[in-house]
Protein backbone atom coordinates (compact mmCIF):
# COMPACT_ATOMS: atom_id res chain seq x y z
CA UNK A 1 0.00 0.00 0.00
CA UNK A 2 2.79 2.43 -1.18
CA UNK A 3 0.36 5.34 -1.18
CA UNK A 4 -1.33 5.20 2.53
CA UNK A 5 2.51 6.87 3.20
CA UNK A 6 2.44 9.51 0.92
CA UNK A 7 5.29 11.85 2.56
CA UNK A 8 3.81 15.34 2.45
CA UNK A 9 6.26 17.01 4.58
CA UNK A 10 9.20 19.18 2.47
CA UNK A 11 11.70 16.37 2.90
CA UNK A 12 13.01 16.04 -0.41
CA UNK A 13 11.16 12.99 -2.55
CA UNK A 14 11.92 11.83 -5.88
CA UNK A 15 9.62 9.14 -6.34
CA UNK A 16 6.76 10.34 -7.90
CA UNK A 17 3.27 8.11 -7.84
CA UNK A 18 3.11 5.91 -10.95
CA UNK A 19 -0.51 4.92 -11.59
CA UNK A 20 0.10 2.32 -13.47
CA UNK A 21 1.16 0.21 -11.05
CA UNK A 22 -0.68 1.44 -8.17
CA UNK A 23 -4.24 1.07 -9.75
CA UNK A 24 -3.75 -2.54 -10.30
CA UNK A 25 -6.51 -4.07 -7.99
CA UNK A 26 -4.95 -3.58 -5.17
CA UNK A 27 -7.39 -1.24 -3.70
CA UNK A 28 -11.13 -1.36 -3.83
CA UNK A 29 -12.59 1.05 -6.46
CA UNK A 30 -14.78 2.69 -3.51
CA UNK A 31 -11.74 3.60 -1.17
CA UNK A 32 -11.91 6.99 -0.36
CA UNK A 33 -8.69 8.93 -1.65
CA UNK A 34 -9.62 11.88 -0.17
CA UNK A 35 -12.14 12.74 2.57
CA UNK A 36 -13.75 15.84 4.08
CA UNK A 37 -14.51 16.42 7.51
CA UNK A 38 -16.67 18.89 8.36
CA UNK A 39 -14.85 21.66 6.79
CA UNK A 40 -15.43 25.43 6.55
CA UNK A 41 -13.70 27.77 4.20
CA UNK A 42 -12.98 31.47 5.84
CA UNK A 43 -11.55 34.49 3.42
CA UNK A 44 -11.14 36.78 6.66
CA UNK A 45 -13.77 36.63 8.92
CA UNK A 46 -16.23 35.63 6.13
CA UNK A 47 -17.21 31.97 6.21
CA UNK A 48 -17.82 31.44 2.31
CA UNK A 49 -18.08 27.58 2.96
CA UNK A 50 -19.64 26.37 5.89
CA UNK A 51 -19.01 22.01 7.65
CA UNK A 52 -18.63 20.31 4.25
CA UNK A 53 -18.17 16.36 4.82
CA UNK A 54 -18.23 14.48 1.93
CA UNK A 55 -15.43 11.54 0.44
CA UNK A 56 -13.83 11.72 -2.98
CA UNK A 57 -13.88 8.15 -4.17
CA UNK A 58 -10.52 6.59 -5.82
CA UNK A 59 -10.56 5.87 -10.24
CA UNK A 60 -14.02 7.71 -9.70
CA UNK A 61 -15.27 11.29 -10.99
CA UNK A 62 -16.76 13.23 -8.04
CA UNK A 63 -18.93 16.29 -9.60
CA UNK A 64 -19.69 19.23 -7.65
CA UNK A 65 -22.77 21.37 -8.76
CA UNK A 66 -24.25 23.81 -7.61
CA UNK A 67 -25.42 27.85 -8.02
CA UNK A 68 -23.24 30.57 -8.53
CA UNK A 69 -21.70 31.47 -5.33
CA UNK A 70 -22.29 28.59 -3.84
CA UNK A 71 -18.86 28.02 -2.69
CA UNK A 72 -18.29 24.84 -4.81
CA UNK A 73 -14.97 26.22 -6.53
CA UNK A 74 -13.80 27.30 -3.16
CA UNK A 75 -13.95 23.98 -1.49
CA UNK A 76 -12.18 22.19 -4.90
CA UNK A 77 -9.67 24.78 -4.32
CA UNK A 78 -9.34 23.82 -0.49
CA UNK A 79 -8.22 20.29 -1.81
CA UNK A 80 -5.38 21.20 -2.81
CA UNK A 81 -4.12 24.43 -0.75
CA UNK A 82 -4.89 26.51 -4.27
CA UNK A 83 -6.40 29.61 -1.82
CA UNK A 84 -3.35 29.59 0.69
CA UNK A 85 -1.91 32.45 -1.06
CA UNK A 86 -5.42 34.05 -0.40
CA UNK A 87 -4.86 37.01 1.84
CA UNK A 88 -7.04 35.97 5.10
CA UNK A 89 -7.77 32.63 3.46
CA UNK A 90 -8.40 29.98 6.17
CA UNK A 91 -9.96 26.35 5.93
CA UNK A 92 -11.02 24.40 9.53
CA UNK A 93 -11.86 20.63 9.92
CA UNK A 94 -9.49 17.92 8.34
CA UNK A 95 -9.25 17.34 4.20
CA UNK A 96 -7.44 14.02 4.67
CA UNK A 97 -5.82 12.72 2.01
CA UNK A 98 -4.64 8.80 2.57
CA UNK A 99 -5.53 9.72 6.09
CA UNK A 100 -3.30 12.66 6.28
CA UNK A 101 -4.37 15.95 6.99
CA UNK A 102 -3.59 18.36 4.11
CA UNK A 103 -4.09 21.48 6.62
CA UNK A 104 -1.97 19.94 9.74
CA UNK A 105 1.35 22.35 10.60
CA UNK A 106 4.37 20.11 8.65
CA UNK A 107 2.34 19.58 5.68
CA UNK A 108 3.68 20.86 2.73
CA UNK A 109 1.17 22.64 0.39
CA UNK A 110 4.01 21.82 -3.03
CA UNK A 111 4.41 18.70 -2.24
CA UNK A 112 0.54 18.56 -1.85
CA UNK A 113 -0.51 20.00 -5.05
CA UNK A 114 2.51 17.56 -7.08
CA UNK A 115 -0.04 14.30 -6.08
CA UNK A 116 -3.01 16.46 -6.65
CA UNK A 117 -3.19 18.66 -9.38
CA UNK A 118 -5.58 21.37 -10.75
CA UNK A 119 -7.02 21.94 -14.50
CA UNK A 120 -8.47 25.91 -14.61
CA UNK A 121 -11.79 26.91 -15.95
CA UNK A 122 -9.63 29.21 -18.56
CA UNK A 123 -7.56 27.38 -20.52
CA UNK A 124 -4.47 28.97 -19.11
CA UNK A 125 -1.21 27.05 -21.13
CA UNK A 126 2.28 28.96 -20.62
CA UNK A 127 3.51 31.64 -23.32
CA UNK A 128 6.21 28.74 -24.25
CA UNK A 129 6.34 25.81 -26.70
CA UNK A 130 3.71 23.04 -26.76
CA UNK A 131 6.30 20.81 -25.62
CA UNK A 132 7.95 22.66 -22.83
CA UNK A 133 4.14 23.17 -21.21
CA UNK A 134 4.19 19.21 -21.06
CA UNK A 135 7.82 19.08 -19.89
CA UNK A 136 7.43 22.35 -17.47
CA UNK A 137 6.13 19.90 -14.71
CA UNK A 138 8.76 17.33 -15.37
CA UNK A 139 11.65 20.03 -14.97
CA UNK A 140 10.65 21.21 -12.08
CA UNK A 141 9.74 18.29 -10.32
CA UNK A 142 13.44 16.91 -11.30
CA UNK A 143 12.75 14.11 -13.48
CA UNK A 144 15.03 13.93 -16.06
CA UNK A 145 15.84 11.45 -18.63
CA UNK A 146 13.60 10.55 -20.88
CA UNK A 147 12.31 13.47 -20.78
CA UNK A 148 10.66 13.07 -24.59
CA UNK A 149 8.91 9.72 -24.06
CA UNK A 150 7.31 11.24 -20.90
CA UNK A 151 6.09 14.18 -22.91
CA UNK A 152 4.50 11.71 -25.88
CA UNK A 153 2.97 9.97 -22.95
CA UNK A 154 1.11 12.89 -21.44
CA UNK A 155 -0.33 14.14 -24.66
CA UNK A 156 -1.16 10.28 -25.74
CA UNK A 157 -3.38 10.44 -22.48
CA UNK A 158 -4.85 13.74 -22.98
CA UNK A 159 -6.27 12.69 -26.62
CA UNK A 160 -3.53 15.24 -28.25
CA UNK A 161 -1.06 14.00 -29.32
CA UNK A 162 -2.23 13.60 -33.00
CA UNK A 163 -3.08 17.07 -33.17
CA UNK A 164 0.47 18.07 -32.35
CA UNK A 165 3.01 16.29 -32.47
CA UNK A 166 4.27 17.67 -36.04
CA UNK A 167 4.69 21.20 -34.32
CA UNK A 168 5.68 20.53 -30.35
CA UNK A 169 8.30 23.46 -30.46
CA UNK A 170 5.37 25.61 -31.96
CA UNK A 171 3.84 27.99 -29.22
CA UNK A 172 0.57 26.60 -27.14
CA UNK A 173 -0.98 30.08 -27.84
CA UNK A 174 -1.21 28.75 -31.10
CA UNK A 175 -3.56 25.94 -30.26
CA UNK A 176 -7.72 26.07 -30.13
CA UNK A 177 -9.31 26.92 -26.70
CA UNK A 178 -10.28 23.06 -26.91
CA UNK A 179 -6.49 21.56 -27.89
CA UNK A 180 -5.09 24.44 -25.06
CA UNK A 181 -7.57 22.60 -22.49
CA UNK A 182 -6.16 19.07 -23.26
CA UNK A 183 -3.12 20.42 -23.08
CA UNK A 184 -3.05 21.95 -19.49
CA UNK A 185 -5.09 18.37 -18.89
CA UNK A 186 -1.67 16.56 -20.47
CA UNK A 187 0.39 19.51 -18.34
CA UNK A 188 -1.18 18.17 -15.04
CA UNK A 189 -0.87 14.78 -15.68
CA UNK A 190 2.32 14.60 -16.93
CA UNK A 191 3.66 15.26 -13.43
CA UNK A 192 1.56 11.97 -12.46
CA UNK A 193 -0.83 13.06 -9.80
CA UNK A 194 -3.10 11.12 -7.96
CA UNK A 195 -5.77 13.02 -7.76
CA UNK A 196 -6.84 15.99 -10.77
CA UNK A 197 -9.19 18.65 -9.79
CA UNK A 198 -11.12 20.54 -12.86
CA UNK A 199 -12.90 23.77 -12.07
CA UNK A 200 -15.30 24.11 -14.91
CA UNK A 201 -12.79 22.83 -17.52
CA UNK A 202 -15.62 22.71 -20.26
CA UNK A 203 -17.20 26.53 -19.61
CA UNK A 204 -15.21 28.18 -22.25
CA UNK A 205 -15.30 25.34 -24.70
CA UNK A 206 -17.63 24.57 -27.49
CA UNK A 207 -19.27 21.75 -27.70
CA UNK A 208 -17.56 19.25 -29.63
CA UNK A 209 -14.22 20.52 -27.53
CA UNK A 210 -16.88 19.78 -24.68
CA UNK A 211 -17.35 16.23 -25.74
CA UNK A 212 -13.46 15.49 -26.17
CA UNK A 213 -12.85 16.51 -23.16
CA UNK A 214 -15.65 14.42 -21.33
CA UNK A 215 -14.47 11.24 -23.06
CA UNK A 216 -11.03 11.94 -22.21
CA UNK A 217 -11.97 12.59 -17.95
CA UNK A 218 -13.46 9.18 -18.89
CA UNK A 219 -10.35 7.65 -20.02
CA UNK A 220 -8.39 9.22 -17.10
CA UNK A 221 -10.16 7.15 -14.44
CA UNK A 222 -8.25 4.06 -15.30
CA UNK A 223 -4.95 6.07 -13.92
CA UNK A 224 -6.73 9.04 -11.93
CA UNK A 225 -8.76 9.75 -9.47
CA UNK A 226 -11.04 13.26 -11.10
CA UNK A 227 -13.08 15.94 -8.86
CA UNK A 228 -14.67 18.37 -11.43
CA UNK A 229 -16.91 21.70 -10.57
CA UNK A 230 -19.16 22.66 -13.08
CA UNK A 231 -22.33 24.61 -13.94
CA UNK A 232 -23.44 22.04 -16.16
CA UNK A 233 -26.04 19.21 -14.46
CA UNK A 234 -26.20 17.44 -18.09
CA UNK A 235 -22.43 17.26 -17.59
CA UNK A 236 -22.35 16.72 -13.75
CA UNK A 237 -24.76 13.31 -14.86
CA UNK A 238 -22.84 12.46 -17.42
CA UNK A 239 -19.08 12.06 -16.83
CA UNK A 240 -19.53 11.74 -13.04
CA UNK A 241 -20.05 8.54 -10.53
CA UNK A 242 -20.61 10.47 -7.41
CA UNK A 243 -22.30 14.28 -7.79
CA UNK A 244 -22.09 16.48 -4.38
CA UNK A 245 -24.74 19.27 -5.07
CA UNK A 246 -23.94 22.97 -2.97
CA UNK A 247 -26.46 25.65 -2.88
CA UNK A 248 -25.77 29.41 -0.77
CA UNK A 249 -27.94 29.39 2.70
CA UNK A 250 -28.28 32.98 4.34
CA UNK A 251 -28.29 32.36 8.20
CA UNK A 252 -29.95 33.97 10.94
CA UNK A 253 -27.30 36.77 10.53
CA UNK A 254 -28.46 37.49 6.75
CA UNK A 255 -25.10 35.96 6.23
CA UNK A 256 -24.18 33.95 2.82
CA UNK A 257 -22.63 30.69 2.93
CA UNK A 258 -22.38 27.86 0.72
CA UNK A 259 -23.51 24.49 1.90
CA UNK A 260 -23.64 20.94 1.09
CA UNK A 261 -26.66 19.73 0.91
CA UNK A 262 -26.11 16.00 -0.62
CA UNK A 263 -23.48 13.97 -1.82
CA UNK A 264 -24.78 10.63 -3.28
CA UNK A 265 -24.08 8.09 -6.38
CA UNK A 266 -24.94 10.64 -9.44
CA UNK A 267 -27.36 8.17 -11.07
CA UNK A 268 -29.38 8.58 -7.34
CA UNK A 269 -28.99 11.82 -6.99
CA UNK A 270 -30.33 13.38 -10.51
CA UNK A 271 -33.05 10.45 -10.39
CA UNK A 272 -34.05 10.08 -6.47
CA UNK A 273 -32.74 13.01 -4.84
CA UNK A 274 -33.20 13.06 -0.91
CA UNK A 275 -33.69 16.50 -0.77
CA UNK A 276 -36.45 19.07 -1.93
CA UNK A 277 -33.52 21.87 -2.80
CA UNK A 278 -31.75 19.23 -4.82
CA UNK A 279 -35.02 18.32 -6.29
CA UNK A 280 -35.81 21.57 -6.97
CA UNK A 281 -31.98 22.60 -8.47
CA UNK A 282 -32.23 19.62 -11.19
CA UNK A 283 -35.54 20.39 -12.28
CA UNK A 284 -35.31 23.19 -13.03
CA UNK A 285 -37.23 25.07 -10.39
CA UNK A 286 -34.45 27.06 -8.88
CA UNK A 287 -31.18 28.39 -10.08
CA UNK B 1 -42.94 46.67 -50.00
CA UNK B 2 -39.36 47.45 -48.80
CA UNK B 3 -39.48 44.20 -46.96
CA UNK B 4 -39.95 41.95 -49.95
CA UNK B 5 -37.35 43.52 -52.23
CA UNK B 6 -35.11 41.17 -53.36
CA UNK B 7 -31.02 40.81 -52.03
CA UNK B 8 -29.80 42.13 -55.67
CA UNK B 9 -31.73 45.65 -55.13
CA UNK B 10 -29.29 48.58 -54.96
CA UNK B 11 -29.77 50.23 -51.18
CA UNK B 12 -31.47 53.49 -51.50
CA UNK B 13 -34.32 51.94 -53.94
CA UNK B 14 -36.89 51.90 -50.41
CA UNK B 15 -34.19 50.03 -47.95
CA UNK B 16 -32.16 51.91 -45.29
CA UNK B 17 -29.42 54.79 -46.90
CA UNK B 18 -25.99 53.40 -45.65
CA UNK B 19 -23.39 55.44 -47.80
CA UNK B 20 -21.21 57.65 -46.16
CA UNK B 21 -23.70 60.49 -47.15
CA UNK B 22 -26.76 59.61 -45.12
CA UNK B 23 -25.28 60.67 -42.14
CA UNK B 24 -25.79 63.84 -40.60
CA UNK B 25 -23.52 67.03 -41.74
CA UNK B 26 -22.57 67.47 -37.70
CA UNK B 27 -21.49 63.76 -37.65
CA UNK B 28 -19.33 64.31 -40.88
CA UNK B 29 -17.78 67.28 -39.10
CA UNK B 30 -16.66 65.84 -35.89
CA UNK B 31 -14.75 62.95 -37.94
CA UNK B 32 -12.96 65.29 -40.15
CA UNK B 33 -12.32 66.99 -36.90
CA UNK B 34 -10.97 64.50 -35.27
CA UNK B 35 -9.23 62.98 -37.94
CA UNK B 36 -7.21 66.13 -38.90
CA UNK B 37 -6.47 67.00 -35.25
CA UNK B 38 -5.03 63.08 -34.72
CA UNK B 39 -2.79 63.71 -37.69
CA UNK B 40 -1.62 67.23 -36.45
CA UNK B 41 -0.74 65.96 -33.23
CA UNK B 42 1.54 63.14 -34.87
CA UNK B 43 2.73 65.98 -37.69
CA UNK B 44 3.99 67.94 -34.70
CA UNK B 45 5.45 65.36 -32.44
CA UNK B 46 7.70 63.92 -35.17
CA UNK B 47 8.47 67.50 -36.73
CA UNK B 48 11.01 68.21 -33.75
CA UNK B 49 12.40 64.13 -33.67
CA UNK B 50 13.27 64.63 -37.79
CA UNK B 51 14.93 68.37 -36.93
CA UNK B 52 16.93 67.44 -34.53
CA UNK B 53 18.06 64.52 -35.79
CA UNK B 54 18.84 65.82 -39.31
CA UNK B 55 21.03 68.98 -37.71
CA UNK B 56 22.83 66.02 -35.92
CA UNK B 57 23.66 64.17 -38.79
CA UNK B 58 24.59 67.18 -41.05
CA UNK B 59 26.84 69.21 -38.98
CA UNK B 60 27.87 65.81 -37.10
CA UNK B 61 28.64 64.26 -39.79
CA UNK B 62 31.42 66.92 -41.30
CA UNK B 63 34.18 65.94 -38.77
CA UNK B 64 33.12 62.40 -38.73
CA UNK B 65 35.65 59.44 -39.56
CA UNK B 66 38.05 56.79 -38.04
CA UNK B 67 40.43 59.39 -36.61
CA UNK B 68 37.75 60.95 -34.99
CA UNK B 69 36.40 57.98 -33.17
CA UNK B 70 39.81 56.84 -32.48
CA UNK B 71 42.07 59.65 -31.43
CA UNK B 72 42.52 61.70 -28.31
CA UNK B 73 40.86 64.90 -27.41
CA UNK B 74 42.83 67.32 -28.03
CA UNK B 75 43.94 69.56 -24.91
CA UNK B 76 42.97 73.05 -26.20
CA UNK B 77 39.90 73.71 -27.45
CA UNK B 78 40.91 75.93 -30.13
CA UNK B 79 43.01 73.12 -31.97
CA UNK B 80 41.87 71.55 -35.51
CA UNK B 81 41.37 67.95 -35.37
CA UNK B 82 41.46 65.24 -32.87
CA UNK B 83 38.53 63.04 -31.68
CA UNK B 84 36.45 61.54 -29.50
CA UNK B 85 38.06 58.59 -28.11
CA UNK B 86 38.08 58.82 -24.04
CA UNK B 87 34.93 60.03 -24.23
CA UNK B 88 33.30 56.53 -26.57
CA UNK B 89 35.04 54.61 -24.45
CA UNK B 90 34.34 56.24 -21.10
CA UNK B 91 30.54 56.03 -22.57
CA UNK B 92 30.63 52.65 -22.96
CA UNK B 93 32.39 51.56 -19.70
CA UNK B 94 30.51 54.00 -17.39
CA UNK B 95 26.87 53.30 -19.06
CA UNK B 96 27.68 50.17 -19.29
CA UNK B 97 28.97 49.58 -15.69
CA UNK B 98 25.68 51.44 -14.46
CA UNK B 99 23.76 49.29 -16.70
CA UNK B 100 25.60 46.33 -14.50
CA UNK B 101 24.85 47.32 -11.40
CA UNK B 102 21.57 49.55 -11.86
CA UNK B 103 19.31 46.53 -14.03
CA UNK B 104 19.86 43.36 -11.68
CA UNK B 105 19.02 45.37 -9.02
CA UNK B 106 15.66 46.97 -10.39
CA UNK B 107 14.48 43.83 -11.79
CA UNK B 108 14.89 42.18 -8.27
CA UNK B 109 13.19 44.66 -6.53
CA UNK B 110 10.28 44.83 -8.72
CA UNK B 111 9.76 40.95 -8.31
CA UNK B 112 9.95 41.48 -4.93
CA UNK B 113 7.63 44.69 -5.00
CA UNK B 114 5.25 42.50 -7.65
CA UNK B 115 5.28 38.87 -6.34
CA UNK B 116 5.95 39.30 -2.55
CA UNK B 117 5.68 42.73 -1.71
CA UNK B 118 2.09 43.74 -2.81
CA UNK B 119 0.50 46.08 -1.17
CA UNK B 120 2.76 45.29 2.44
CA UNK B 121 3.47 48.27 4.13
CA UNK B 122 7.44 47.73 3.52
CA UNK B 123 6.44 47.47 -0.51
CA UNK B 124 4.48 50.80 -0.54
CA UNK B 125 7.20 52.68 1.08
CA UNK B 126 9.95 51.44 -1.50
CA UNK B 127 7.13 52.75 -4.06
CA UNK B 128 6.77 55.69 -2.95
CA UNK B 129 10.76 56.02 -2.59
CA UNK B 130 11.75 54.99 -6.23
CA UNK B 131 8.86 57.38 -7.01
CA UNK B 132 10.50 59.82 -5.62
CA UNK B 133 14.39 59.21 -6.36
CA UNK B 134 12.55 59.00 -10.10
CA UNK B 135 12.45 62.91 -9.77
CA UNK B 136 15.56 63.87 -8.25
CA UNK B 137 17.16 65.80 -10.44
CA UNK B 138 20.48 64.33 -12.21
CA UNK B 139 22.78 67.21 -10.77
CA UNK B 140 21.30 66.61 -7.23
CA UNK B 141 22.77 63.00 -7.91
CA UNK B 142 26.05 63.48 -8.92
CA UNK B 143 26.28 65.95 -5.77
CA UNK B 144 25.16 63.22 -3.95
CA UNK B 145 27.88 60.63 -5.23
CA UNK B 146 30.59 63.47 -4.89
CA UNK B 147 30.28 63.45 -0.96
CA UNK B 148 29.16 60.03 -0.64
CA UNK B 149 31.67 58.47 -2.41
CA UNK B 150 33.92 60.51 -4.49
CA UNK B 151 35.05 62.76 -0.84
CA UNK B 152 35.18 58.88 0.46
CA UNK B 153 37.98 57.16 -1.78
CA UNK B 154 39.31 60.52 -2.41
CA UNK B 155 39.27 61.22 -6.70
CA UNK B 156 37.17 61.45 -8.99
CA UNK B 157 36.43 58.46 -11.25
CA UNK B 158 35.03 56.68 -13.74
CA UNK B 159 33.27 54.18 -11.32
CA UNK B 160 31.51 57.55 -9.36
CA UNK B 161 29.75 58.42 -12.52
CA UNK B 162 28.83 54.74 -12.97
CA UNK B 163 27.53 55.34 -9.41
CA UNK B 164 25.39 58.22 -10.21
CA UNK B 165 23.99 56.62 -13.51
CA UNK B 166 23.23 53.57 -11.56
CA UNK B 167 21.58 55.59 -9.13
CA UNK B 168 19.40 57.25 -11.63
CA UNK B 169 18.57 54.14 -13.77
CA UNK B 170 17.20 52.16 -10.61
CA UNK B 171 14.13 53.65 -10.15
CA UNK B 172 12.85 53.69 -13.50
CA UNK B 173 13.99 49.57 -14.17
CA UNK B 174 12.06 48.95 -10.58
CA UNK B 175 9.22 51.13 -11.44
CA UNK B 176 8.81 49.67 -15.36
CA UNK B 177 9.83 46.39 -14.16
CA UNK B 178 7.17 46.41 -11.86
CA UNK B 179 4.59 47.34 -14.41
CA UNK B 180 5.39 44.37 -16.77
CA UNK B 181 5.42 42.49 -14.32
CA UNK B 182 1.54 42.95 -13.37
CA UNK B 183 0.27 43.00 -16.80
CA UNK B 184 1.76 38.81 -16.38
CA UNK B 185 -1.57 37.29 -16.11
CA UNK B 186 -2.83 35.45 -12.58
CA UNK B 187 -3.71 32.29 -14.19
CA UNK B 188 0.08 31.53 -15.15
CA UNK B 189 1.19 31.62 -11.89
CA UNK B 190 -1.97 29.72 -10.69
CA UNK B 191 -0.90 27.20 -13.35
CA UNK B 192 2.97 27.26 -12.30
CA UNK B 193 1.52 26.59 -8.51
CA UNK B 194 -0.84 23.80 -9.31
CA UNK B 195 2.15 21.70 -10.71
CA UNK B 196 4.17 21.67 -7.69
CA UNK B 197 6.44 25.18 -8.24
CA UNK B 198 7.39 26.53 -5.72
CA UNK B 199 7.39 30.50 -5.63
CA UNK B 200 10.64 31.30 -6.99
CA UNK B 201 10.74 28.71 -9.26
CA UNK B 202 7.21 30.14 -11.01
CA UNK B 203 8.99 33.82 -10.83
CA UNK B 204 12.15 32.46 -12.82
CA UNK B 205 10.79 29.99 -15.09
CA UNK B 206 7.27 31.36 -15.71
CA UNK B 207 6.16 35.15 -14.43
CA UNK B 208 10.17 36.27 -16.03
CA UNK B 209 10.23 35.13 -19.37
CA UNK B 210 6.46 36.16 -19.82
CA UNK B 211 7.42 39.82 -18.96
CA UNK B 212 10.86 39.78 -20.28
CA UNK B 213 11.04 41.95 -22.93
CA UNK B 214 8.66 44.02 -21.56
CA UNK B 215 11.45 44.35 -19.40
CA UNK B 216 14.05 44.61 -21.37
CA UNK B 217 12.22 47.77 -23.18
CA UNK B 218 11.77 49.22 -19.98
CA UNK B 219 15.51 48.69 -18.77
CA UNK B 220 16.46 50.46 -22.01
CA UNK B 221 15.28 53.14 -21.98
CA UNK B 222 16.62 53.97 -18.59
CA UNK B 223 19.96 52.90 -20.25
CA UNK B 224 19.33 55.72 -22.84
CA UNK B 225 18.60 58.05 -20.79
CA UNK B 226 21.41 57.68 -18.30
CA UNK B 227 23.94 57.12 -21.45
CA UNK B 228 22.81 61.03 -21.83
CA UNK B 229 23.37 62.95 -18.66
CA UNK B 230 25.91 65.28 -18.23
CA UNK B 231 25.59 67.07 -15.02
CA UNK B 232 26.56 64.16 -12.64
CA UNK B 233 29.63 62.89 -15.04
CA UNK B 234 31.06 66.71 -14.72
CA UNK B 235 30.91 66.55 -11.21
CA UNK B 236 32.01 63.00 -10.20
CA UNK B 237 34.46 62.18 -13.31
CA UNK B 238 36.47 65.06 -13.85
CA UNK B 239 37.94 64.87 -17.61
CA UNK B 240 40.61 63.26 -19.45
CA UNK B 241 41.70 63.74 -23.13
CA UNK B 242 43.11 59.92 -23.60
CA UNK B 243 41.21 57.00 -23.26
CA UNK B 244 41.17 55.24 -19.62
CA UNK B 245 39.59 51.98 -19.58
CA UNK B 246 40.42 51.49 -15.45
CA UNK B 247 37.18 52.74 -13.86
CA UNK B 248 38.31 52.97 -10.40
CA UNK B 249 41.43 54.76 -11.14
CA UNK B 250 42.06 58.26 -12.80
CA UNK B 251 39.80 60.67 -13.91
CA UNK B 252 37.64 59.67 -16.77
CA UNK B 253 35.07 61.58 -19.37
CA UNK B 254 32.37 60.61 -20.99
CA UNK B 255 30.53 62.03 -24.71
CA UNK B 256 27.50 64.35 -22.92
CA UNK B 257 30.11 65.97 -20.98
CA UNK B 258 32.15 66.21 -23.64
CA UNK B 259 29.22 68.18 -26.02
CA UNK B 260 29.07 70.67 -22.75
CA UNK B 261 32.29 71.21 -22.63
CA UNK B 262 33.16 71.75 -26.49
CA UNK B 263 29.83 72.91 -27.39
CA UNK B 264 30.00 75.93 -25.09
CA UNK B 265 33.54 77.45 -26.19
CA UNK B 266 33.68 80.21 -28.77
CA UNK B 267 36.40 78.08 -31.62
CA UNK B 268 34.87 76.58 -34.26
CA UNK B 269 36.88 73.12 -33.75
CA UNK B 270 35.44 72.45 -30.21
CA UNK B 271 31.95 72.89 -32.02
CA UNK B 272 32.44 70.74 -34.80
CA UNK B 273 33.49 68.16 -32.11
CA UNK B 274 30.36 68.68 -30.22
CA UNK B 275 28.32 67.91 -33.03
CA UNK B 276 30.43 64.73 -34.20
CA UNK B 277 30.02 63.54 -30.44
CA UNK B 278 26.35 64.32 -30.71
CA UNK B 279 26.16 62.05 -33.39
CA UNK B 280 28.09 59.24 -31.84
CA UNK B 281 26.24 59.42 -28.45
CA UNK B 282 23.13 59.04 -30.77
CA UNK B 283 24.04 56.42 -32.58
CA UNK B 284 25.69 54.86 -29.67
CA UNK B 285 21.92 54.78 -27.80
CA UNK B 286 20.39 53.30 -31.01
CA UNK B 287 22.96 50.38 -31.19
CA UNK B 288 22.07 49.89 -27.22
CA UNK B 289 18.20 49.94 -28.36
CA UNK B 290 18.95 47.01 -31.21
CA UNK B 291 20.46 44.94 -29.62
CA UNK B 292 18.40 45.19 -26.66
CA UNK B 293 15.69 44.08 -29.02
CA UNK B 294 17.81 41.54 -30.29
CA UNK B 295 17.74 39.97 -26.58
CA UNK B 296 14.14 40.51 -25.98
CA UNK B 297 13.00 38.77 -29.29
CA UNK B 298 15.58 36.01 -28.69
CA UNK B 299 13.32 35.02 -25.08
CA UNK B 300 10.28 36.41 -25.91
CA UNK B 301 7.72 33.15 -27.74
CA UNK B 302 5.94 33.23 -31.15
CA UNK B 303 2.86 33.94 -31.33
CA UNK B 304 2.69 31.00 -33.89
Amino acid sequence: MARNDADLTSRPSVSVHAPGTASAGVMPSTAPVMQLRDVSVYYGSYEAVRGTSMPIQQNQVTAMIGPSGCGKSTVLRALNRMNDPIPGARVSGEVLYHGQDLYAKDVDPIQVRRRIGMVFQKPNPFPKSIYDNVAYGLRINGIKGRLDDHVEEALTQAALWDEVKDKLRKSALALSGGQQQRLCIARTIAVKPEVILMDEPCSALDPIATAKIEDLMFELTNDYTIVIVTHNMQQAARVSHYTAFFTAEVDEKQVRHGRLVEFSQTGKLFTNPADKRTEDYITGRFG
Amino acid sequence: MTVTAPPTTRAGAGGPDLTRAALSGRRRFSNHLATTAIWAAVLLAVIPLALVTYEVVIKGSGVMSLSFLTEDIPNSYRREGGGMAPAIVGTLLITGMAALMAIPLGVFGAIYLNEYGKQSPLARLIRLMADVMTGVPSIVMGVFIYISWVLLVGQQTGFAGALALACLMLPVVIRSSEEMLRLVPDELRQASMALGARKWKTTLTVVLPAAISGITSGSLLAVARAAGETAPIVIVTGIVFAPNSNLFDGFNTALPAQIFRNASQPFEAAQDRAWGAALTLIVIVLGFTIIARLIASRFAIKER
